[in-house]
């Protein structure tokens, strides 16, 4: 019998510049592999990542559609990279947007007589809150009983996704919709268009400045050095006076923080009212997002860029070749498992051979 | 002589070091050879190379003047050849007999015959003095005891060629005595046994052959009776050797710094190990604690370090209660400590150099104000610390797994030293380190106790405990044998409380 057989053997780390490339080579590989499932439909992949790219860059309309889509994953992107860095698995982004969308709801919903700028503001600070609390629950359980955060943080997504339909379909159901929906927030707690007739809003540059304070904490401060201390190795860490515990929590919260304004952005700036399906899955591909951007803040906007580009140009693609929109959820799966293999095989020296 | 295995031109690299240089190696029959060199020359990758563990990059080996493919250890004990390793390979909840015969096929049909397996091991630990009970359980047995199951699960394979890799290392000096013997009946049946060792003293006393490896390559051979240990010891580090390094006597003693009373306090499984442990330590002075591994002296060192909670007693440090203190309050004591496992607990290895360095101080001024880090003043700092304590590294950013052993070993030296502490806990601290890195961390910890540091060195190094201390603690299964002063003490007293003997008074604190 004749067997192969795989040995792994740590190597030096790649270069910095090489961490650099190396998400540009998972998005070629990924597309590459990517076409094989367009090969199988019959249609030609150039012809289809052209309409792609072209439906998420190509008009000024699909670039500011592109832009409208991208805030809410470089919020959760940047959550969920958050989290990773203190290797707290945080995969609860998802139910963390809608626990800030709602809170955000409540206090839009409320017609406080306040100036926009206060009133905003108190939206965004509930949207955080929302996300916080609602992280701050299985990082805790974490941390006090070691409950595995990888389950808990999964199973609160749908606690939460169900309980805002509960609402939606209950006490908080707009009586003037045909749909679950709540009743629209105040004008004055709207976050403001960028630009005349178009979905942009604020909550662009919002999300972009959260990129910048992200790249500041994680570097610059003692939390940030804390942050990734315990990410790295929690018992080293606590064993050199860091509080890993408590680290974990902090970072948990913020995540879950930023990601309730991923939720705020959805309510605040694009619908104006909460609905069940305010979310397409913007927490799970922050996930993907994360990764790709290597879980630096500015490697996360990036990717974040990047996928709106494709899940906006999704729709393009599938009326003009012919393809279901679902392709695009196809090459984010791919890019995730592209880039995790990569950083395996960068970390990792696999030897092959014949055995007897 | 008969040449039992031939590795001709063995070759093997990781990353970017070469592990073994074009090595040629021969095992005659009836003979020990030694392989010596420090750690990290290439002596255990050499003799996993023959064992089917790694895999070489290029060379020949011939069994039986035979040229062989090895890929497994498998392959290797179907050569006749066997490997007890550092780290023993055992299955815990298995008695010994069951560890014996795993993985071989059963001798009749289906159906394992436990018994007959159980009369060949008791002949055979009978046969070479390999005393063992074949109906325990691993976990019940002491680490020489184990090692002995390992010896008779090699010997119940049928093998010629014996590999033993540092078998001393875990052993009092009373069992690495009874394995020599054990050693020697097996080469008058004539097999042959390569020891892998950097101690010289038990080189010199079992081995008829020694071959000395350095940086991964061959550095000589030699036959015992044409050769000393001083020469030995040059060929291994390229130098001449200080053996000791100059002591100073302090002539009073200082001041008591940390008094423990009592201490008690349980290992990972729920076990007590620490069965009322009571010292003190004094300043200007080092108390050694000898002892075989696994006798509690990692728990007190978890306990002094604020990462374990004592069960029962109390520590004192200056005057003042520090009994379940956190780490970080332990700390800023002024109590420095050079934990036992650099890689998962004095190191985050994925973080720069320089972090590193700060780690127990990035959050005191001038290195950081309000939530910032000063990462400017962290830098000049590291800088600083790097060039003081001649730390090898390309930059103070370069990544700390890419250290050797000896420059992590001084990253933490470092980083505790320059906060002036007033106690340090020091572990195991030239373990694995090559001679150069030890005598260099031995000099700064004698010069910190002329300063005025009372330091408590945990070491199974006997060598290193008898060296340095002023007075020794000996520890077997979590209680202290006796507390004697460096002159009273031999390597024969040492050994035999190692074992369980109380020997002199214990002095108890206060």
């Amino acid at each position: 019998m004749s067997l192969i057989s795989f040995k792994l053997e740590k190597r030096t780390p790649p270069s910095w510049w090489f961490r650099m490339l190396m998400p540009i080579m998972a998005v070629i590989i990924s597309l590459a592999i990517s076409s094989i499932f367009l090969l199988a439909l019959r249609k030609n992949p150039f012809t289809a990542f052209y309409y792609l790219f072209y439906g998420g860059l190509g008009t000024k309309f699909a670039f500011l559609e592109m832009l409208v889509k991208a805030t809410p994953l470089i919020l959760t992107g940047i959550a969920v990279s958050i989290a990773f860095l203190a290797k707290y698995w945080n995969i609860g982004a998802e139910g963390q947007l809608y626990a800030g969308a709602l809170l955000a709801t409540w206090v839009g919903i409320q017609n406080f007589n306040l100036s926009p700028f206060f009133y905003v503001s108190l939206v965004i600070i509930a949207g955080f809150v929302g996300g916080g609390v609602w992280s701050f629950i299985p990082a805790y359980l974490k941390a006090k009983f070691k409950v595995d955060d990888v389950v808990t943080t999964l199973l609160m997504n749908y606690i939460m996704i169900y309980f805002v339909s509960a609402i939606l379909t209950g006490p908080w159901r707009n009586p003037v919709s045909m749909w679950p929906e709540s009743v629209n927030i105040a004008e004055n707690a709207r976050l403001i268009q960028l630009v005349p007739r178009s979905r942009v809003h604020i909550g662009f540059l919002i999300a972009v400045a959260i990129v910048f304070v992200a790249y500041f904490i994680v570097k610059k401060t003692k939390l940030g050095f804390e942050i990734r201390a315990t990410g790295s190795n929690s018992k080293a860490a606590n064993f050199l006076g860091i509080n890993t515990l408590k680290t974990i929590i902090i970072a948990s919260v913020l995540s879950g923080g930023v990601a309730g304004l991923a939720g705020v952005s959805e309510v605040a700036g694009v619908h104006y009212h909460l609905i069940h399906n305010l979310s397409p899955g913007y927490g799970y591909s922050g996930i993907v997002i994360a990764m790709l951007g290597g879980l630096n803040p500015f490697g996360v906007l990036f990717a974040a860029l990047y996928f709106s580009v494709i899940i906006t140009g999704a729709q393009m693609m599938s009326r003009s070749v012919g393809i279901p929109p679902y392709i695009a959820d196809v090459i984010q799966g791919i890019t995730l498992i592209v880039m995790l293999a990569m950083l395996l095989l960068f970390e990792y020296k696999i030897s092959i051979r014949r055995g007897k | 002589m008969e040449k039992v295995v031939e590795m001709r031109n063995i070759r093997k690299t990781f990353l970017h070091t070469v592990a073994n240089n074009n090595i040629d190696f021969d095992i005659y029959k009836r003979e020990v050879v030694t392989l010596l060199g420090e750690n990290g020359a290439g002596k255990t990758t050499l003799m996993k190379i023959l064992y089917g563990m790694y895999s070489m990059d290029s060379g020949e080996i011939y069994v039986k003047g035979k040229k062989v493919d090895i890929e497994s250890p498998k392959d290797a004990i179907s050569l006749g050849i066997g490997m007890v390793h550092q780290h023993f390979t055992l299955v815990k909840s298995f008695t010994v007999t069951e560890n014996v015969i795993l993985g071989l096929p059963p001798s009749k049909g289906i159906e394992i015959d436990l018994e007959s397996a159980k009369k060949d091991l008791i002949s055979l630990s009978k046969k070479y003095g390999l005393e063992v009970n074949p109906d325990a359980k691993i976990w019940q047995l002491s680490v020489g005891e184990k090692q002995r199951v390992e010896i008779i699960k090699a010997l119940y394979r049928n093998i010629d060629v014996l590999i033993l890799d540092e078998p001393t290392a875990v052993l009092t000096p009373q069992e690495a005595e009874n394995l020599f013997d054990t050693l020697r009946l097996l080469t008058k049946e004539g097999k042959s046994i390569v020891f892998i060792s950097h101690k010289l003293r038990e080189v010199m006393e079992i081995s008829d052959r020694i071959v000395i490896l350095r940086n991964g390559s061959l550095a000589g051979e030699k036959n015992k009776k044409d050769t000393t240990k001083k020469e030995l010891a040059r060929m291994m580090v390229g130098r001449e050797v200080l053996e000791i390094i100059e002591k100073e006597e302090m002539p009073e003693k200082g001041k008591p710094l940390l008094v423990v009373q009592n201490l008690h306090a349980l290992n990972d499984k729920g076990i007590e190990a620490l069965k009322g442990i009571s010292f003190e330590v004094r300043s200007e002075e080092i108390l050694g604690i000898a002892g075989v591994s696994g006798n509690g002296q990692r728990e007190l060192e978890n306990v002094l370090c604020g990462v374990r909670e004592n069960t029962d007693g109390r520590i004192v440090f200056k005057g003042k209660e520090i009994t379940g203190k956190k780490p970080k309050e332990i700390i800023n004591l002024g109590i420095g400590r050079v934990p036992e496992d650099r890689m998962e607990e004095g190191l985050i290895l994925d973080l720069p150099v320089f972090e590193n360095l700060v780690i127990e101080s990035y959050d005191k001024k001038p290195l950081s104000s309000g939530i910032l880090i000063n990462y400017s003043s962290v830098k000049d700092f590291a800088e600083r610390i790097v060039k003081e304590y001649d730390i090898k590294t390309p930059s103070i950013y370069t990544m700390t797994r890419t250290l050797s052993g000896g420059n992590l070993q001084k990253v933490i030296l470092a980083r505790v030293l320059s906060r002036n502490p007033e106690f340090i806990i020091a572990s195991q601290p030239i373990r694995g380190l090559d001679v150069g890195a030890a005598e260099y961390i031995h000099t700064k910890l004698l010069s910190a106790r002329a300063n005025g540091v009372g330091i408590l060195l945990i070491s199974e190094d006997l060598d290193e405990i008898l060296m340095l201390s002023d007075r020794i603690l000996v520890m077997y299964e979590g209680e202290v044998m006796g507390i004697l002063d460096r002159e009273d003490i031999t390597i024969e007293k040492l050994g035999l409380m190692m074992t369980g003997a109380r020997i002199g008074g214990l002095h108890e604190p206060n």
